[in-house]
């Protein structure tokens, strides 16, 4: 068999799969988190919560009321949008004239409550959501085996980035939304429910993550703590897109699942903080983030 | 003579804490053209932004179309048809022409067709995929007056339209006015440029600090000539 860097390129080759994986969630939900702030001017702590709120809608709709992982895969982020809307109104709101930090605040705070809730309900141990019958197969790519549900999970994340993107950029709502990224008072003098623009793009953006959740619910173990980890590489992944950046979002964050599979393969030991020192690098060269503008 | 469009009552409005403008009455008939004439920081920007509630506070009454909007959300005044043009211009630099001017809602059953918007301003059609802030100045004012015309706003709201532009473009602009007039939109416009104003408008108002000093119609112009010189110094 052939090497690289004498490391057989089977591995090298399954590891940068399996960071594609990972890459889709990191993706799915620093575009939500992305798209939320860009247009609220909101930085979103409790976007890791949601995350972890989709996957336990998707779990307890299993057990409780035997709806199965596709009716899932909608209802969930569906529901969770909702509380978004309704977190939107009630709360966050009244931020917007204050400093962002507030909002950063409150989200934080949200975030304890919402896993603190589901840590003393649920426990700390996590329970298992089966994979679907119809994607429980595995793939033969030559090099790797791969589960066919991780195949899923790539295919469906680049299909909602890509069908968010193109909601954005290319539809007469995306031009709305980019209208009161940019001058919100006066779309609304245009006659446009700016508010209602708002709370919208907050559902949705938290809708993001709980799809992203129900995906990765298969794959990970449902437990009340799933986001908290995984919402400070994201974060990461955004700044180093560029706040606010939807592309950068979304390149970024399938660009360092792979990075971060390649690094377990040369240098295990950095592939927790590889992406942290990208970060600072980008940081130091490009303050505003890859894609962000100045 | 028709029913006021617009009637501005004891109008106040403040900006954070600074009490800006004190009183103000003003009443546009439907198909009237009026100007408000003064010097910057007279108010009569502010006198515009407060029809539409975007300033802070604000107190007194604003009836559209006998519909009270002293009360109402920025975009459901703009729903009772009302368009604006900001001093500024607005354009979205993140959008294209053609999605600048498709952007504003449609707010009446009236709107001037597409067509006949390009054929009005036929730079708009030809520089369509632009950026909306790649354009000139003058073809930036003519989108930001097209976007509103195609709402089916019959109430036009104008700000320094003729402000930093070319004479050449300043006439055409004047032309537009004209026709829109003819078409039996209602305008108030905001003007630093009395020779651009004087020809269109059918009756006149002199801000000074936040109040209305002195309204008059056209035809009382001539006689007044000496006062416009003492508030405007033109």
């Amino acid at each position: 068999m052939s090497e690289t860097f004498g490391i057989p390129v089977a591995v090298i080759l399954g590891q940068l799969t399996l960071g594609l994986v990972n890459g889709s969630f990191y993706a799915l939900l620093s575009l939500g988190l992305a798209v939320i702030f860009g247009l609220m001017g909101v930085v979103n702590f409790a976007h890791g919560a949601f995350y972890t709120l989709g996957a336990f809608a998707a779990l307890l709709g299993l057990q409780y009321f035997g709806v199965n992982y596709w009716a899932a895969l909608v209802l969930a982020p569906l529901a969770v949008g909702l509380v978004g809307v309704i977190v939107e109104r009630l709360f966050l709101r009244h931020l917007y004239q204050l400093d962002p930090l507030y909002g950063l605040l409150l989200t934080f705070g949200l975030a304890l409550i919402v896993e603190g809730s589901l840590h003393q309900v649920f426990g700390a141990s996590g329970q298992s959501y089966p994979v679907p019958d119809s994607l429980s197969g595995v793939l033969n790519l030559h090099f790797m085996f791969l589960p066919l549900y991780r195949a899923w999970v790539i295919v469906a994340s680049v299909v909602a980035c890509f069908g968010t993107w193109f909601i954005i950029e290319r539809t007469s709502l995306g031009a709305s939304l980019r209208a009161a990224t940019e001058n919100a008072p006066l779309l609304q003098a245009f006659g446009v429910n700016v508010p209602l623009l708002k709370a919208a793009t907050y559902g949705g953006g938290v809708a993001l993550a709980a799809l992203a959740g129900v995906l990765a619910s298969p794959v990970v173990l449902v437990n009340s703590h799933m986001g908290t980890s995984l919402v400070i590489v994201v974060f990461a992944v955004v700044v180093i897109g560029g706040m606010g950046s939807i592309l950068g979002a979304i390149v970024t964050g399938l660009a360092l699942g792979v990075i971060e599979g390649f690094t377990k393969v040369i240098y295990p030991e950095a592939s927790n903080i590889v992406v942290f020192i990208i970060m600072a690098l980008v940081l130091m060269i490009r303050p505003a983030g890859l894609f962000g503008k100045d | 003579m028709s029913a006021a469009l617009l009637r501005i009552n004891a109008l106040n409005a403040w900006y954070g804490e600074s009490h800006v403008l004190h009183g103000v009455d003003v009443e546009v008939n439907e198909g009237e053209v009026v100007t408000l004439l003064g010097r910057n920081g007279a108010g009569r920007t502010t006198t515009l932004r407060s029809v539409l509630g975007l300033v802070g506070r604000r107190t007194g009454a604003v009836m559209i179309n006998g519909r009270d909007a002293i009360g109402l959300s920025p975009h459901k005044i703009a729903r009772l048809g009302v368009g604006y043009c900001p001093e500024e211009r607005g354009i979205y630099s993140s959008l294209s022409t053609e999605e600048n001017l498709l952007l504003p809602p449609l707010l009446g059953a009236h709107g001037m067709p597409l067509d006949e918007i390009y054929a009005m301003f036929p730079n708009l059609e030809k520089r369509r995929a632009s950026r909306g802030t790649h354009l000139s100045g003058g073809e930036q004012q003519m989108l930001a007056l097209a976007r509103i015309l195609r709402t089916g706003a019959r109430l036009l709201l104008l700000d320094e339209i003729s402000e930093g532009l070319a004479p050449v473009i300043v006439q055409a602009l004047a032309r537009t006015i004209t026709a829109l007039k003819e078409k039996g939109y209602t305008i108030v416009m905001v003007e630093q440029n009395f020779r651009f104003a004087a020809p269109l408008a059918d009756r006149f108002y002199i801000m000074e600090r936040g109040r209305i000093v002195e309204g008059f119609a056209a035809s009382e112009l001539q006689g007044r000539m000496s006062m416009l010189h003492e508030f405007l110094g033109v």
